[in-house]
């Protein structure tokens, strides 16, 4: 494509090579913020995946809580105990531990709410992309009315469907899961629009066409040759969409309607500290949004390089 | 100059409303939970019967310092058959009907219905006897000493506007029953409804025609209560002056409302427990891992439970040391609360461990505590840290923290393991304890708990005129309740009333605001 030198030797480059030499290598390295941004999120993912490790206290194990520990200040605080580093909330739990969990939690349903939505709007705009005519305005018309709604309320929607569907005994432990198919299922027109529109591009060209001669069915046209050349997009838009994902995650659980207090995430810590603000306890909310903002800033900075460097025209 | 003088005619029309609005005593107030219906005989709940309050009247109530006072009736005495009830004269409901001796005779028919929530205590008169138009005479079945105690949350209905609304009938709550009275009201009281949303906003106007009109300090014009679920926003609400009144402020809250200019803080002992409850009754728990039995029918898990629950803990860190940690599930100033069945079971992890493991759980079980979220003080942050605390001895224990419209019928309709409950004796006597909540039919109690002595002494309790062979019963029943535990209590609450300084209203033990009684500057 571009610059990069060719390999004489005639061995084919190994796969890593060909990462390193890649263009989104070059530019990566040569983005300073991307750089951050990538290392706070593999940090923060990191982190969060490692929290059963790393954690000095596990706060999703009431065993382990002492309510006499409760409401301790960070630990340089007056009054702050050096065990409980950020301090401890109101029943007891360790600050640290809680938005170590809180933040893995807050990660796999924002991941888990992208992949859905990823899945179900790229099948549906490759199908609508290829097929065209009905099948094609049909899906359309109803991405086009779902994006007239704003997602936050169609994700507060169809949670309470979801929660209300649920008998009662079930609801906490399938707090999560709901969670995941209510902001995943806001998500899909995105996807859907975008891949139809990259589908649209690749259905005329020849390869597709010379496939359509030897008569190869059309899911193996749809999966083998036209989804590798539209994923480039995709993957931009998966990478804003996980933080906007997780901001919606905490959104629904800062109004009490996702990840249930027991097992908070860091929208539901970010609730529960906020009923102590008046009364001087500010780390309970201060440092679960701290790392919610660090945490969404830095996968942002991440999508706004990826959306750069992938795209042709700004090269 | 044409616009000058529109000019000076709007502002002086500005002036005019401005002046009509600032003579107007309006009383903006908030809790967290909405009174539950507007029935007066379908709940027999605290903020529900508060409200009513201000809108019905009963024959007899109680001022701020629980002493009672003629309310519908000037005067009562006793005889051996019940007790003759003197009426007051020329009293009118809001829509301009007579209160008249009929409507006494409906209200406690009314009272007494399936579907009403106090039949506890109007099955206490047999009959209603009519002398005149302004005398009843309220039979009992032998001497009853306490009647006029029972008669305080009794409130009086017309019996023409029920028959026109098709409302003869109390709503029935649990099976979530819509009634022209759930949301239209018409009493004899200081307010009369002007409009209501349920959770949202709820106007009252004063009554110029109120019998009491002039007789009491209060000179609210308007009252509008507000539910605000959230503590911090209620808090943000009374900073900002956006409410003069709130009833239940966070407790952790209270330092800075206090140290805030213009607000003030009073508290009272409150005639309020906190409690759990253990359905010893079902066979196999609904939410349990133990199948085939129930573990609760043992007495020495419902002592593990009791022993597990660190009450101190709960009074130092959830209440910020604003409650009084208990063994009995009814409050100091109600007869039957001694100092000494007043004092809690102890904290003892250790034996709670070896009780569960000898009555056959060593590693404990799950269940479900079921929990309201907007009734009591920190109520779902005392349910968490009893999540906490049972884990210690093995117990997993999955916590449901529901609103308490949702809550209540579970206890009602007996449909919960194991529940938070809070109960408060308008009665200042033990009996009203007993009928609903430890005798084997009560209406809420939902442990399935009945032993036949507690049974039968809530019987002859209610007849007995012998005050100290009664207090000796009544103590008597304390002691079988403490040994075999039905319920885990945890402590009886204090109340804080945080409110503008403008504002003076007299706090009550019972929780209740009083607006006859409240003035504002």
């Amino acid at each position: 494509m571009t610059e990069h030198t060719e390999d004489v030797s005639g061995k084919p480059p190994s796969l890593w090579a060909r990462i390193l030499d890649s263009d989104i290598t070059y530019s990566f390295l040569r983005t300073p913020s991307a750089i951050i941004a990538a290392a706070i999120t593999l940090l923060a993912v990191g982190a969060a995946l490692l929290a059963p490790w790393i954690a000095p206290f596990n706060p999703f194990d009431p065993s382990q809580i002492s309510l006499w520990d409760g409401k301790l200040p960070p630990a340089w605080a007056e009054g702050g105990q050096p065990q409980y580093l950020l301090g401890t909330d109101n029943q007891g739990r360790d600050m640290l531990s809680t938005i170590l969990y809180g933040g893995r939690l807050s990660i796999i349903v924002g991941i888990a709410a992208v992949c859905l939505g990823m899945v179900l709007g790229v099948t549906l705009g490759v199908i609508s992309g290829y097929f065209g005519g009905m099948v094609d305005a049909v899906i359309m018309r109803f991405a086009d009315v779902q994006l007239t709604i704003p997602g936050i309320l169609l994700a507060i929607l169809i949670n309470g469907i979801g929660r209300a569907a649920l008998p009662l005994e079930f609801r906490e432990e399938f707090a999560i899961y709901v969670v995941i198919v209510a902001i995943g299922l806001t998500d899909w027109p995105q996807f859907a629009r975008v891949t139809r529109g990259a589908t649209l591009v690749e259905v005329n060209k020849e390869y597709v066409q010379a496939a359509r001669v030897i008569d190869l069915p059309g899911w193996l046209i749809m999966t083998r040759h036209i989804l590798p050349n539209v994923m480039r997009p995709v993957l931009v838009l998966a990478t804003i969409g996980l933080a906007l994902a997780i901001i919606a995650e905490a959104t629904l659980s800062f109004l009490g309607q996702g990840i249930p207090p027991t097992t908070p995430s860091l929208g539901t810590l970010i609730r529960v500290g906020n009923e102590f603000l008046f009364s001087g306890l500010w780390w309970i909310t201060f440092f679960p949004a701290i790392a919610l903002v660090v945490l969404v800033f830095a996968v942002n900075l991440l999508g706004d390089w990826m959306r750069d460097a992938l795209n042709p025209k700004l090269r | 100059m044409k616009f000058a003088k529109y000019l000076g005619a709007s502002v002086a029309a500005l002036a005019l409303m401005a002046s009509a609005a600032s003579a107007q005593n309006v009383l903006r107030w908030t809790s967290q939970g909405d009174a539950l219906t507007l029935d007066p005989h379908s709940q027999n709940e605290g903020p529900t019967n508060a409200m009513n309050g201000m809108i019905y009247e009963s024959l007899v109530s109680r001022d701020a310092d629980l002493a009672l006072q003629p309310e519908l009736a000037e005067s009562w005495e006793s005889s051996a058959d019940g007790w003759t009830f003197k009426l007051r004269k020329g009293v009118k409901f809001h829509d301009g009907a007579d209160f008249t001796a009929e409507d006494v005779v409906f209200s406690f028919a009314r009272a007494n219905e399936e579907s009403s929530d106090f039949k506890e205590q109007a099955t206490n008169v047999a009959s209603v006897e009519v002398i005149d138009d302004h005398t009843v005479k309220l039979r009992t079945d032998g001497p009853n000493p306490i009647l006029p105690n029972q008669m305080t949350s009794i409130y009086m209905v017309d019996k023409g506007w029920a028959e026109a609304n098709n409302v003869v009938k109390p709503q029935d709550f649990a099976a979530k029953d819509e009634t022209y009275a759930v949301r239209n009201a018409n009493g004899t009281g200081p307010f009369k409804l002007v409009s209501r949303a349920p959770d949202e906003l709820t106007v009252l106007d004063r009554n110029p025609d109120w019998w009491g009109e002039g007789q009491f300090p209060g000179n609210i014009d308007r009252i509008e209560y507000r539910p605000i679920a959230n503590a911090a926003t209620r808090v943000a609400a009374l900073l900002s002056g956006e409410v003069d009144f709130v009833l239940d402020p966070p407790l952790q809250d209270l330092k800075r409302i206090e140290g805030a200019a213009g607000l003030k803080v009073t508290t009272v002992a409150q005639i309020r427990s906190i409690f759990f409850g253990l359905d010893q009754g079902v066979d196999e728990l609904r939410t349990s891992d133990v199948k085939g039995k129930n573990p609760f029918k043992d007495v020495r898990v419902r002592e593990a439970f009791n022993l597990a629950v660190d009450k101190e803990a709960i009074k130092r860190v959830v209440m910020e040391g604003l409650s009084f940690p208990t063994g009995i599930i009814t409050p100091p100033g109600v007869l039957g609360n001694t100092p000494d069945n007043d004092t809690p079971y102890g904290f003892d992890v250790e034996k709670a461990k070896s009780l569960l493991a000898d009555a056959g759980y060593p590693n404990g079980f799950s269940i479900q505590l079921d929990c309201p979220n907007n009734r009591y003080n920190n109520d779902e942050k005392i349910c968490q840290a009893a999540v906490a605390m049972l884990a210690k001895i093995g117990v997993k224990v999955n916590l449901d923290a529901i609103p308490k419209a949702q809550h209540f019928p579970k206890i009602q309709n007996r449909t919960s393991d194991f529940y938070m409950l809070g109960w408060g004796v308008p009665t200042l006597d033990s009996h009203y304890v007993f009928q609903y909540l430890l005798e084997g039919e009560g209406s809420w109690n939902a442990t399935g708990y009945s032993n036949p002595r507690v049974n039968e002494i809530t019987q002859v309790i209610a007849t007995e005129t012998d005050l100290a062979k009664r207090t000796a019963m009544i103590d008597e029943a304390w002691d079988i309740v403490k040994a075999e535990m039905p319920y885990v209590p945890i402590h009886h609450q204090v109340i804080a009333w945080a409110m503008s300084e403008n504002l003076e209203a007299p706090i009550g033990a019972d929780d209740a605001l009083r607006p006859r009684f409240a003035v504002m500057k």
